[in-house]
């Protein structure tokens, strides 16, 4: 394979771009999980932020705004899937798959009349003389927002779950919701606040893919990403660091692929943009063969429904 | 009475014609009585008798329909759990309350309403449970503690919000006899100091030891008081079943010739399959035809191993487990049923009978094979309706038909099925786990003649039980498993109640801070 042609900045520095989207639905779901609930919609979630906050940023010219529009519509549609699975008990599975279709199909329809337009630039943090540092200036401070965000999201939701009263309760909510309810915590309550965060990052992390990366709306335009973010979870056997590794490791295979697509590399297209995909797989087949290792730190509760009986 | 510490002192909670109506059954009916502070006052009765759902009442989880409790006179209406914690109720549950996955002090926060910092509470943790000889360390993971120890657990997070209250249910049936001793010595310190103390059992001889006052409850309703220090073991169960018990008969023993070993066990070893399961370690026995095996110990040593071991679905080496002089290691469950080795779990909703399915798939799905209830590879279902009535009819499960789910079913009237169903099949070894676990006592007492008297027809029968007394009553010989390994048989008879605690290990290395205090 060839390098030569490769900047090691310039790759580091798009990795990290390329991985907030899956980076920050990751974040959300590993919450949802935690919290015992397996939402597999975050493709779904993840559409629908990328038309809202779409649609948000070319109304008001604003992609601030359009982000949070993005959160607000990824957590709408989980609460979709929230009221399906927490108030009729429906199967976790079956309504997350069904949440996937219904925001790949809804994004589609509202995305009608946006295509082709081009939504204001969400441009990096100024952080004057910095910046002209050779390799830390391009591969740390030429980001935008979003990025530092994702980073200051993992800290945060690492420091909530490990070391706060709120983050033992998700824990404990999804550990066990019999023993949860027994002490009198609010299962579904607690659960539905978890669904709601997810989406809204799932949310978030569409509406990165439709305002930064790509930059324009098309129909399907998250490409499979909530799946990668799904898979990073376990990969990273829920915890949040070492989600931002999966993601910067898929993240670095995404555009490591694209670089060498450019670079002219002699391995045809297709097995080039496979690879991320494949190796999820790998992953996690490498994963769960480690005699249940991962599994050990999953919640037991994981994808049951709770119902207060007696 | 004046000779009765108690009796002079305040009221602290009464509970004043309380009633609780669920869809199809009432759980509660116009439930009265009244505990006095530092009391340690029993509520009695069997399963379903509606004793959990009374203190779920006064712990705030479950509202009443009608009636009212008062706490030290005034108008006491938990809406929550919390607002019980606030007034000076704690409650230590019979199952349910701890998250295996987190550790001692993060499940002692989790049951706090205003929990110190973590590193505070993990020394006052230390400090509590060392005063009243439960020593614990907070660092630990509940999945890696005995069942003991996690009962430890929750009476220290009780403890640490200092209640007036403190309720306890059913909390022996998962110790050790010397681990009970402990536990009622710190019961009696902490209601010398003025807690009260709601203690829910139906171990008569417990309460007689512990209990200042009891209130017996009989189908929801209260059907008596008793002074439990001077009423008999007799009196309190008799007004707790409203009937005459009779024990199971012993037929006399039938010599079916000493060379008979029907099942052989040599030197089994098998990692458990379960998170935080107990692995088995070099279990050797033999039961002979006619013979009845009792294995106790307290739960998580390795009963549920050794059933899946016995039962085929953990498969072990060659020669290591051998019935009716066949090697059957190898084999699956439905093999070893073709050869007359049957098994009944301890979980008998989903392990023993698949909820769902009806009282005839049921009992095709373990009697098929020995029962040939199959005709050119089809179920031949009016013959699996029969052996499915016969069951019910022999072993008096109160069913609507054999047509009815298994869920429908109440948990002794089940498990009736399930054991009989194994036993209908003329089996030649039979293993169950927990025969009488969750059942009330005129099932438990058909279950256990049931079994005694298929020994008696010359099978060979293990019993693995945490009810000493059952095993006690029905067992020849006896062994105890411990932290996975199985002591060697002794025969029953001369064995007393303290030869048993020690060949359970003791007490886990906790008598020494009792000493001490």
């Amino acid at each position: 394979m060839d390098f030569g042609a490769i900047n090691p900045a310039v790759l580091i520095a798009s990795l990290m771009m390329a991985s907030v989207p899956i980076l920050l639905a990751a974040l959300g779901e590993l919450v949802v999980e935690k919290a015992g609930v397996l939402n597999l919609g975050v493709e779904g979630m993840m559409i629908m932020g990328a038309i809202c906050g779409f649609m948000v940023t070319i109304h008001t010219g604003n992609p601030f705004l359009g982000f949070i529009g993005g959160a607000l519509g990824g957590a709408a549609l989980s609460l979709i899937f929230a009221f399906l699975t927490q108030v009729l008990l429906a199967n976790q599975v079956a309504t997350g798959l069904a949440l996937t279709m219904f925001g790949l199909g809804l994004s589609a329809l509202l995305g009608q009349g946006y295509n082709g337009l081009k939504p204001a630039a969400t441009g990096p943090v100024p952080f004057g003389p910095l910046t002209d540092l050779p390799f830390f200036g391009k591969v740390l401070f030429s980001h935008d927002w979003v990025v530092y965000f994702s980073v200051f999201m993992t800290g945060a939701l690492w420091y909530v779950l490990k070391a706060t009263r709120l983050g033992l309760i998700i824990r404990a909510v999804g550990e066990s919701h019999e023993a949860a309810h027994a002490l009198g915590y609010k299962v579904n309550r607690i659960r539905l606040g978890a669904i709601a965060f997810g989406g809204a990052m799932a949310g978030m992390g569409g509406a990165y893919i439709s305002l930064v990366r790509v930059p324009q709306w098309v129909d399907g335009i998250t490409a499979g990403a909530g799946w990668i973010a799904l898979a990073i979870v376990v990969f990273a056997s829920w915890r949040p660091w070492r989600a931002l590794i999966g993601a910067y490791l898929f993240g670095g295979i995404t555009v490591l692929q694209l670089n060498l697509q450019a670079a002219g590399s002699a391995i045809p297209v297709e097995y080039l943009s496979m690879s991320p995909y494949l190796i999820t797989i790998a992953a996690l087949v490498w994963m769960s063969s480690g005699k249940g290792k991962a599994a050990h730190n999953a919640p037991a509760a994981l994808g049951q429904n709770f119902h207060a009986s007696r | 009475m004046t000779d009765k510490p108690s009796s002079g002192r305040p009221l602290l909670l009464t509970v004043e014609g309380i009633t609780k109506a669920y869809p199809g059954v009432v759980a509660n009916s116009d439930v009265s009585f009244a505990i006095r502070e530092g009391e340690v006052h029993c509520l009695l009765g069997e399963n379903g008798a509606g004793k959990s759902t009374m203190v779920k009442m006064i712990y705030g989880l479950v509202k009443p329909d009608t009636g009212r409790m008062t706490w030290k006179g005034a108008d006491y209406a938990p809406s929550a759990p919390r607002v019980a914690r606030a007034t000076g109720v704690a409650m230590v549950f019979q199952h349910f309350s701890l998250f295996e996955a987190l550790n001692v002090a993060e499940n002692v926060a989790l049951g706090m309403e205003n929990p110190p910092p973590m590193k505070a509470l993990a020394a006052k943790i230390k400090e509590v449970s060392e005063a009243y000889g439960l020593p614990l360390d907070p660092a630990r993971m509940v999945g890696d503690l005995s069942a003991g120890e996690r009962q430890r657990v929750e009476i220290i997070r009780c403890l640490l919000q200092d209640p007036k209250l403190l309720i306890m249910d059913e909390p022996t049936s998962v110790l050790t006899p010397q681990e009970v001793e402990i536990l009622f010595r710190t019961l009696r310190q902490l209601s010398a100091e003025g807690t009260a103390i709601l203690y829910i059992s139906h171990k008569l001889e417990e309460i007689r030891s512990l209990c200042d006052a009891a209130t017996i409850l009989r189908r929801g309703k209260v059907v008596g008081t008793a002074d439990p220090k001077a009423s008999t073991a007799r009196e309190l169960a008799e007004m707790m079943v409203g009937a005459t018990l009779t024990p199971p008969e012993r037929p006399a023993p039938k010599d079916w010739g000493g060379a008979h070993a029907a099942l052989e066990v040599k030197g089994l070893n098998a990692a458990s399959p379960i998170p935080f399961g107990t692995s088995l370690k070099e279990i050797s026995f033999t039961v002979r035809k006619g013979e009845v095996l009792g294995i106790a110990g307290v739960a998580g040593n390795g009963q549920d191993e050794l059933l899946l071991a016995l039962s085929g679905e953990i498969k072990s080496g060659e020669g290591m487990v051998k019935a009716t002089g066949v090697s059957v290691g190898a084999m699956g469950p439905a093999e070893r049923r073709k050869i007359g080795f049957v098994m009944a779990p301890e979980d008998r909703l989903g392990h023993g009978a698949a909820p769902d399915m009806s009282l005839v798939e049921n009992a095709f799905l373990t009697g098929g094979v020995r029962k040939g209830l199959t005709k050119n590879g089809f179920i031949n279902w009016p013959a699996a309706k029969e052996f499915a009535e016969a069951v019910i009819k022999t072993y008096d499960v109160r069913t609507p038909g054999a047509h009815v789910a298994a869920r429908a079913l109440s948990g002794g009237n089940l498990q009736k099925f399930v054991v009989g169903r194994e036993l209908m099949q003329h089996p030649d070894v039979v293993v169950i786990n927990q025969p009488t676990w969750g059942v009330d006592a005129a099932a438990a007492a058909a279950i256990r003649q049931a079994v005694l008297d298929r020994a008696a027809e010359g099978a060979a029968v293990v019993v693995i039980s945490q009810d000493l007394d059952e095993l006690l009553e029905i067992a020849d010989t006896f062994a105890v498993l411990n932290e996975g390994r199985l002591t060697a048989p002794r025969p029953v008879k001369g064995l007393t109640i303290d030869q048993i605690g020690l060949m359970m290990g003791g007490a886990h290395g906790m008598e020494a801070a009792h000493a001490e205090a």
